[in-house]
């Protein structure tokens, strides 16, 4: 019960979301990396930590575990978020994050900073990015903090 | 098919990139959507006085028995017992309705009669009495294996569907496949993701407290990828339920099942 509870939530405040008219911050591309910031604010790893763990901002949890370990119902179906910052640099994060189509067409990871190219986007949403710039970078700064490998923090 | 298997077969395919290229759900590892679910629930589904989906079934006998409008002739008047003259239907649809040509789902052939030999209105997608109906005439079918029928415009509607299916959708970008075929058996926060074989509609859900169509639970996976759900009773859905009847080819039909 509690489980077909949460993806059904999922689906039901993804109808009250809210559209903005987004301006994308320009971003460039340079390898599998997006050298530089989309904000002159630097990311905040506390902020990050939150919408990493928010059913409704990041979603991160319902496919990744990740070493959140108040968050008790997390996802199998992507790789563990624990040792990210010490697998990738903040620049293939960011690159990661905003849309990791460009690197592999196929993989599930949504496109967290990406208005184009979408299909059937729910009114509520359409263009909207899923997060806007401050909170990927603030998701980049979390993540960047991860260095242990999931071995050492233990799966939740 | 493991992730290094699909790996290899797209390369031989020489299809890599190609997003869509993908292989079926081997017949040996079918699993019903009932195996996902607690034995609490599985237990629920399997006791026919403790399945809520049997309160609608009876319902929809009643309507099977009653004339819609005085005058009418009920669907019993026409077709005598349900249990010889609907066994084995609703495991063959969706299916092609002669008379028009077109590909049409159980509860469509069922508004058909309603419209055509009733003079009655059709009743709505998710109705009450649809629901009760289409379990009532789904159970002549239980047990009996889901027999999509051999027919050239069902195979169009079944490709139709299957490209609906590899689709990417939504603001979060996730096709059907992507959670079915490709990480099934794994969890979404903590729901396990089932294989989608759609044998057990109409299901009584319990998160709904109440019945639903095949097609309502699809609007809620869409409308979970924030995707605008298609239309109840469109042609997209349609073609969905053609392509998810071949898919689950041979399995037993368990309508109406219980979900949670
Ligand atoms: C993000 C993953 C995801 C996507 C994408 C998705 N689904 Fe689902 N689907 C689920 C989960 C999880 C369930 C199990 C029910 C629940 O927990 O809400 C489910 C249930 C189902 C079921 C019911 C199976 C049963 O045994 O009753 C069907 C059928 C289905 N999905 C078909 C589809 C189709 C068709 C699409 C594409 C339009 C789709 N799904 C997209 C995750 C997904
Ligand atoms: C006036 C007679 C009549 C009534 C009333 C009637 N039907 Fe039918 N029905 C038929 C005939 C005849 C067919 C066979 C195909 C055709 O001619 O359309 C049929 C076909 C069907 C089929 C498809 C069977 C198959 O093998 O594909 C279903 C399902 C069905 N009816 C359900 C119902 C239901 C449910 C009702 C009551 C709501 C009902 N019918 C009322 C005459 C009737």
């Amino acid at each position: 019960m509690r489980s077909a509870a949460l993806w059904g939530a999922w689906a039901a405040i993804s109808l009250t979301g809210m559209a903005a008219q987004a301006q994308l911050a320009p971003f460039e591309v340079v390898g599998d990396a997006i050298p530089k910031p989309l904000t002159d604010t630097p990311g905040d790893p506390a902020r990050g930590r939150a919408i990493v763990a928010d059913r409704q901002k990041g979603l991160c949890l319902l496919c990744h575990t990740g070493p959140i370990p108040e968050q008790r119902f997390q996802g199998d179906i992507a790789p563990d978020l624990a040792g990210a910052g010490s697998r990738w640099s903040v620049e293939q994060l960011r690159m990661r994050i905003v849309d990791g189509t460009r690197l592999n067409p196929a993989t599930p990871m949504p496109s967290y900073y990406r208005v184009e190219g979408l299909n059937r986007v729910a009114p509520a949403f359409r263009g909207a990015p899923i997060l806007d710039a401050q909170q990927v970078e603030d998701v980049v700064a979390f993540l960047a903090t991860l260095r242990d490998p999931p071995s050492q923090t233990g799966k939740p | 098919m493991s992730w290094r298997a699909r790996g290899l077969a797209l390369a031989l395919l020489g299809l890599a990139g190609a997003v869509g290229a993908r292989a079926d759900i081997p017949a040996g590892e079918r699993k019903s959507g009932a195996l996902f679910m607690s034995k609490q629930t599985q237990a629920m589904q399997a006791d026919d006085t403790a399945n809520p989906g049997m309160l609608a079934a009876a319902e929809g006998e009643g309507l099977w028995n009653a004339s819609p409008a005085p005058g009418g002739k009920s669907c019993a008047q026409c077709h005598g017992a349900a249990e010889t003259a609907m066994k084995g239907v609703a495991a063959r649809y969706p299916a092609v309705h002669e008379a028009s040509g077109r590909v049409v789902d159980l509860d469509g052939r069922i508004n058909v009669c309603r419209q055509e030999k009733q003079n009655a209105s059709p009743l709505a997608r998710e109705s009450r009495e649809l629901l009760a109906l289409s379990a009532y005439v789904g159970l002549q079918s239980r047990g009996l294996a889901v027999a999509p029928p051999d027919d050239a415009r069902l195979a169009a509607a079944r490709e139709r569907g299957r490209a609906l299916w590899e689709t990417r959708m939504g603001q979060l970008n996730f096709s059907c496949a992507q959670c079915h075929d490709d990480n099934w058996g794994k969890h979404l926060g903590s729901a396990p993701i089932p294989q989608a074989h759609a044998n057990a509609y109409p299901i009584y859900r319990l998160e709904w407290q109440g019945m639903g169509s095949l097609q309502r639970r699809l609007r809620n996976c869409m409308s979970g990828v924030r995707g605008e759900p298609f239309a109840l009773g469109s042609p997209e859905f349609i073609d969905l339920e053609a392509f998810l009847a071949a898919r689950a080819q041979g399995m037993p039909v368990e309508t109406p099942g219980v979900r949670p």
